[in-house]
C-alpha cells in the first residue's frame, strides 16, 4: 500500500486558487483583476509556453543578425511569403516586437509575483514558527506513543534535539486542552533561494540591455604587415549601442605580424582546421610601450576595455598592373573572401588609374584544380598549388557615381570583358587590345577579427551564477514543519505527540518524523499517515 | 599499444557494450513479459520508508512466498547485472577514444553519442543504487542502446584532432554537463512516459493495485515523483551547461549569447523545463500534463542534438560529417 501526501493537497498553505474568477465590473475591479491574472502562476506558464514557441522560427529562418545574406538569398528564392514574413520580423525574431512582448509580459509577471513574494517570506523569516495546531494526528505524518518520561522534560529533549539540527524552535501551550508543545521550522532557504532566483533572471536580462545601449561591436580585416586602430572608419562593419558616441573610442592599436594555420592532412576530416594563430604587437593607447601578443580561436585579446577576437581568415593575393606603356598603376594584395570549407575565393581588383579604367573579377584557388566540367576549384584549403583565375573589364565601373561601393563587387554594367585568364603566382598576362598587364606576384593572408565592448557582461555572469545557486536552493531544500506534544497520559506517564508538514515536498519528512520520535524514547514500527 | 590497436580496441568495446547491451534489453523484457503472471502486489509488512519527489511512500514489500521463484525478477536481475557489464565496457570504450585522439572523447558526433549513451546509462544505475529500477531497465536500455547503433552506423568518424574553436577547457565542462543532462532527461522522458501509461490503465481499473505486465512498475504517483527528482537534479545542471556555453561562447566569438540554432534550442530546452517546474505548482497542471511537459522538453533536447547537428548551418555544427 502507498500513502500520498501531496502537500499541496493538505497543506494549509497552498492558497492558490484553482479556477481564475470572473472579472468583476468596474474599472479599477477590471484592472486588478487583469493583474491578477498576469502575475498568476497559470499565466507564468502560458507565457514560457510561448516563450518556448517563439524561439523557434529564429532557429529554422535565417536571421538578419548572424546571417544577412543567407536573409536576402531566402527572400529571393520566396518572394510570395517572403517580403509578409519579413514585414512581420520573422528574419529578426528575437528583436521583434512580438518576441519582445512574450518575454516583457513574462518579466512584469515575474515582477508582479516575486515582489509580494518577497514581502510574505521576510515576515515569515520573522515570525516564529506557528503554534501547534489542535489535531497532530490529522497532519500528514504523524506518530503517537505514550512515554513513561515527564512531558517537560521531553519537551525540553526535543527542542534541544530540534536546535541540535537547526531548526527554529518555539515552545508554547495550549489554553484549548491545556497541553504543552514545541513547534519548529527549517529551510527557510527554500524560498529565499527561489526568490533569489527570480529576481537573478530579471538581472540577467538587465544585463543586457545595458550590453545592448552601452556595449559595441565591429568587424575589421587586417592584412599580414598591416595595422589597425581603434576608430570608426577603419571598421568594416560597425555597431553599438544607443548610447555609444562612436567617435570617442577607446583608442587601441594593434599590428598584425604573423598570421599561422594548419589544415587537417589525414584522411579522417581533411581540410578541417586545426590551429589558426595571430601574432600582434599592440599598444592599450598611442602613448603606452607597445607589448606582443598571440591570438588564438579561444584566446582573444583584452585591450583598453574590449576584446579582440580572431574569427576568420583568407588569402590576399597581390598584383602589380601595368599600363601600355609600362608604368604601374596598381601593386597591392587585395583581399579575397573565401567561398568554401576549401578557401575557393573571390575578389575584385579594381585600377581606376589606368585609362580607360580596368577591373577584374578574380577566383583564388589554393590547391587549384580542374573539376569534370573544366572549371576551376579549389580542393584543400592550404596555398599547395596556388592559382587565381581573372575575367578583365575595361571601361566606366561607376566610381564617379558618388554611390558607394563594395570592395568586393565590380560594378560590370558598362564595362567590357576584354578576356579571362589563369596566372600561378610569378605569371603574368599581357591584356589584349594594348591595355597593358597584369601580374599575379603570389599572396598574403588575412585575419579578420571581431572587437567587442559589453559592458553588461559581468553583471549577466554574475546574476546567472546567482540564479544557479538561487536554484539549488530552490529545488533542494525542503521547508517542513514539526510539532510535539504533550498531555499527561490517563494511566501515567505522557502521551507524546510528533507530527510534521512539508510546505512543497514532503519527501523528508517521514525521516524526521521518525528520527524525532526516536529521540524521544520511542520504539517506532509504524506512521500514521492522514487519509 | 599502436594507435591502430588503440581504436580497434574502442570500437571493439563499444560493439560489446552494444552486444550486452542487447542481452540485458532481452532480460528486462523477458522480466516485462513474466509479469503478466504475476497478481497484484500484496501488502503485508512495512519494509522501508523511501522518498520520492513530493510524495512520502511508506513501501510495505509483498512477501512472495518464494522470491527466486519468480522468473521476471531473476530476467531483470540479470538485465541489472548486464547492464552494469555494458556501462563499463562503454566506458573502457569511450576512455580509449580519447586515448586514441590523445584528447577528451569530444571532438565530433560519434563521440558525444558513445559518451551520451554513456551517460543515460550512468544516470539510470546511479539511481538505481539507492532504489529498485529494475522495472525501468528496458525502457532506458533502448534509448541507449538505439544512440549508440546511430553512433556506430551514420554518425562514425575517425578520430581526428580538434578544431579550434574546440580547444578550450571550457569544452570538458561545458559538454560533460550536458552529458549528464541527456542521461537525466532520458531518463525522466521514460519515467514520464510510463507514468502517462500507467496513470491510464490505472484511470480504468479504477484503482492503483494492478495486475499484469504493468504491475512490475510502480504507481504513476511515483513515476511522477521520481521524474520530478530526476528533473530537480538536471534543470540546475542544465542551467549550468548553458551558462559555462555562453562563457565558452563570449571567449570563442566575443558574444555570449547570439541566438545560434544551438544556443536557441538550448535555451527552448530550457524554459520547457521552468514551464515543468511551475506546472507542478499550478493547478490543474500536475500530474499527466506535467509528464507530457517532460516528453516535450526530452524532444526538444534531441532536437538540439540530432537536428541542429546535422541540419542546420550553425556555429557549433561539428558533427564531424
Ligand atoms: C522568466 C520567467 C521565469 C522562469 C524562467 C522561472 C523559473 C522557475 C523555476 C526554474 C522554478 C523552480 C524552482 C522551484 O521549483 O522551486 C520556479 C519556481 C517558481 N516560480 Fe518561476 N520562473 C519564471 C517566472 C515566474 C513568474 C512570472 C512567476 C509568478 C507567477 C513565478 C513563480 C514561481 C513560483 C511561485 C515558484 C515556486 C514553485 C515551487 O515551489 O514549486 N515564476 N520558477
Amino acid at each position: 500500500m502507498t500513502v500520498p501526501m501531496d502537500a499541496a493537497a493538505t497543506s494549509p498553505e497552498a492558497g492558490l486558487p484553482d479556477e481564475p474568477p470572473l472579472p468583476p465590473l468596474g474599472s479599477i475591479g477590471l484592472l486588478r483583476w487583469m493583474w491578477r491574472q498576469l502575475t498568476s502562476m497559470r499565466t507564468a506558464l502560458v507565457l514560457l509556453f510561448l516563450l518556448a514557441i517563439a524561439s523557434i522560427p529564429g532557429s529554422v529562418l535565417p536571421q538578419r543578425g548572424t546571417n544577412p545574406l543567407r536573409v536576402d538569398q531566402w527572400l529571393e528564392r520566396n518572394p510570395g511569403i517572403g517580403p509578409i514574413l519579413d514585414r512581420a520580423g520573422f528574419f529578426d525574431v528575437y528583436a521583434s516586437p512580438w518576441f519582445a512582448a512574450v518575454y516583457l509580459l513574462l518579466f512584469i509577471s515575474l515582477i508582479g509575483c516575486v515582489l509580494p513574494r518577497i514581502r510574505q517570506h521576510a515576515k515569515a523569516m520573522m515570525a516564529p514558527p506557528p503554534p501547534a495546531p489542535r489535531r497532530l494526528t490529522r497532519l500528514p505524518v504523524s506518530r503517537e506513543f505514550t512515554s513513561p518520561a515527564d512531558g517537560e522534560v521531553l519537551l525540553a529533549s526535543a527542542h534541544e534535539y530540534l536546535r541540535g539540527r537547526h531548526w527554529r524552535v518555539r515552545r508554547g501551550e495550549s489554553s484549548v486542552d491545556g497541553s504543552t508543545w514545541v513547534a519548529a521550522e527549517k529551510g527557510y532557504l527554500r524560498e529565499t533561494g527561489n526568490l533569489v532566483f527570480h529576481v537573478a533572471l530579471l538581472l540577467v536580462l538587465l544585463a543586457v540591455g545595458v550590453g545592448g545601449v552601452l556595449g559595441w561591436k565591429g568587424n575589421v580585416i587586417v592584412r599580414e604587415g598591416n595595422g589597425f586602430s581603434n576608430t570608426l572608419t577603419q571598421y568594416d562593419a560597425w555597431g553599438g549601442g544607443r548610447f555609444v558616441n562612436p567617435n570617442d573610442l577607446a583608442p587601441f592599436s594593434f599590428t598584425l605580424d604573423t598570421f599561422t594555420v594548419d589544415f587537417e592532412r589525414s584522411d579522417a576530416q581533411r581540410g578541417a582546421p586545426r590551429l589558426f594563430e595571430a601574432d600582434v604587437t599592440y599598444r592599450s593607447a598611442p602613448d603606452v610601450a607597445p607589448a606582443t601578443r598571440t591570438i588564438e580561436v579561444n584566446e582573444p585579446l583584452d585591450v583598453a576595455g574590449a576584446k579582440v577576437f580572431l574569427v576568420g581568415h583568407g588569402y590576399a593575393p597581390h598584383f602589380i598592373v601595368r599600363d601600355s606603356t609600362g608604368a604601374v598603376v596598381f601593386d597591392d594584395a587585395v583581399v579575397f573572401l573565401p567561398q568554401d570549407g576549401n578557401f575557393t575565393s573571390t575578389g575584385v581588383i579594381k585600377v581606376p588609374d589606368a585609362s580607360p579604367s580596368l577591373g577584374f573579377n578574380g577566383l583564388f584557388l589554393p590547391t587549384a584544380a580542374r573539376a569534370g566540367s573544366g572549371m576551376g576549384i579549389s580542393t584543400f584549403p592550404a596555398p599547395d598549388n596556388p592559382e587565381v583565375l581573372l575575367a578583365a573589364f575595361r571601361g566606366d565601373m561607376g566610381l564617379d557615381s558618388g554611390v558607394p561601393q563594395s570592395v568586393y563587387t565590380l560594378d560590370t554594367s558598362k564595362m567590357v570583358k576584354i578576356g579571362l585568364e589563369p596566372l600561378v603566382p610569378g605569371g603574368t598576362w599581357t591584356l589584349p587590345n594594348n591595355s597593358g598587364s597584369i601580374e599575379f606576384t603570389g599572396y598574403e593572408r588575412w585575419a579578420s577579427f571581431q572587437i567587442a565592448h559589453d559592458p553588461g557582461k559581468e553583471l549577466a555572469l554574475l546574476s546567472a551564477l546567482a540564479a544557479i545557486v538561487g536554484l539549488m536552493l530552490s529545488l533542494f531544500v525542503r521547508r517542513r514543519r514539526l510539532w510535539v506534544k504533550v498531555v499527561p497520559a490517563a494511566g501515567g506517564g505522557t502521551l507524546v505527540q510528533v507530527a510534521g508538514l512539508a510546505k512543497t515536498d514532503s519527501a523528508d519528512l517521514p525521516a524526521d518524523v521518525l528520527a524525532l520520535a526516536t529521540a524521544l524514547g520511542d520504539d517506532v514500527d509504524e506512521l500514521r499517515s492522514a487519509p | 599499444m599502436t594507435s591502430v590497436q588503440l581504436a580497434q580496441a574502442s570500437n571493439a568495446a563499444v560493439y560489446a557494450s552494444m552486444l550486452t547491451l542487447t542481452l540485458a534489453m532481452i532480460c528486462f523484457a523477458v522480466s516485462f513479459a513474466a509479469g503478466r503472471r504475476r497478481p497484484a502486489a500484496v501488502a503485508v509488512s512495512v519494509e522501508s520508508v523511501e522518498s520520492l519527489g513530493s510524495t512520502a511512500v511508506i513501501t510495505r514489500t509483498p512477501e512472495v512466498a518464494d522470491r527466486s521463484s519468480d522468473p521476471g525478477r531473476r530476467a531483470a536481475n540479470i538485465g541489472m547485472s548486464l547492464t552494469w557489464l555494458a556501462f563499463l565496457t562503454l566506458l573502457v570504450g569511450v576512455v580509449l577514444r580519447g586515448v586514441w585522439a590523445g584528447r577528451v572523447p569530444w571532438g565530433n558526433m560519434y563521440e558525444f553519442s558513445i559518451t551520451a549513451a554513456l551517460g543515460i546509462l550512468g544516470v539510470f544505475l546511479v539511481m538505481s543504487i539507492r532504489r529498485d529500477l529494475r522495472w525501468l531497465g528496458l525502457f532506458v536500455v533502448i534509448p541507449a542502446l538505439l544512440t549508440l547503433g546511430l553512433a556506430v552506423t551514420v554518425l562514425y568518424t575517425e578520430a581526428a584532432q580538434l578544431v579550434p574553436a574546440l580547444k578550450s577547457y571550457w569544452l570538458v565542462i561545458h559538454v560533460s554537463a550536458a552529458i549528464i543532462c541527456a542521461g537525466a532527461f532520458t531518463f525522466a522522458a521514460a519515467t514520464a512516459g510510463l507514468s502517462l501509461v500507467r496513470s491510464r490503465l490505472e484511470r480504468k481499473a479504477g484503482t492503483t493495485e494492478i495486475g499484469g505486465w504493468a504491475s512490475r512498475m510502480p504507481t504513476s504517483e511515483r513515476l511522477q515523483g521520481l521524474t520530478n527528482r530526476v528533473i530537480a537534479f538536471a534543470f540546475p545542471l542544465w542551467t549550468f551547461a548553458v551558462v559555462a556555453g555562453a562563457i565558452w561562447a563570449e571567449n570563442a566569438w566575443g558574444r555570449y549569447w547570439g541566438w545560434d540554432p544551438k544556443e536557441t534550442w538550448a535555451f527552448i530546452t530550457w524554459v520547457i523545463f521552468a514551464a515543468y517546474l511551475h506546472a507542478r505548482s499550478t493547478a490543474g497542471w500536475r500530474g499527466n500534463r506535467s509528464s507530457w511537459i517532460v516528453i516535450v522538453g526530452w524532444l526538444a533536447f534531441l532536437i538540439n542534438y540530432f537536428g541542429v547537428n546535422i541540419f542546420v548551418n550553425s556555429l557549433h555544427s561539428y558533427s564531424g560529417m
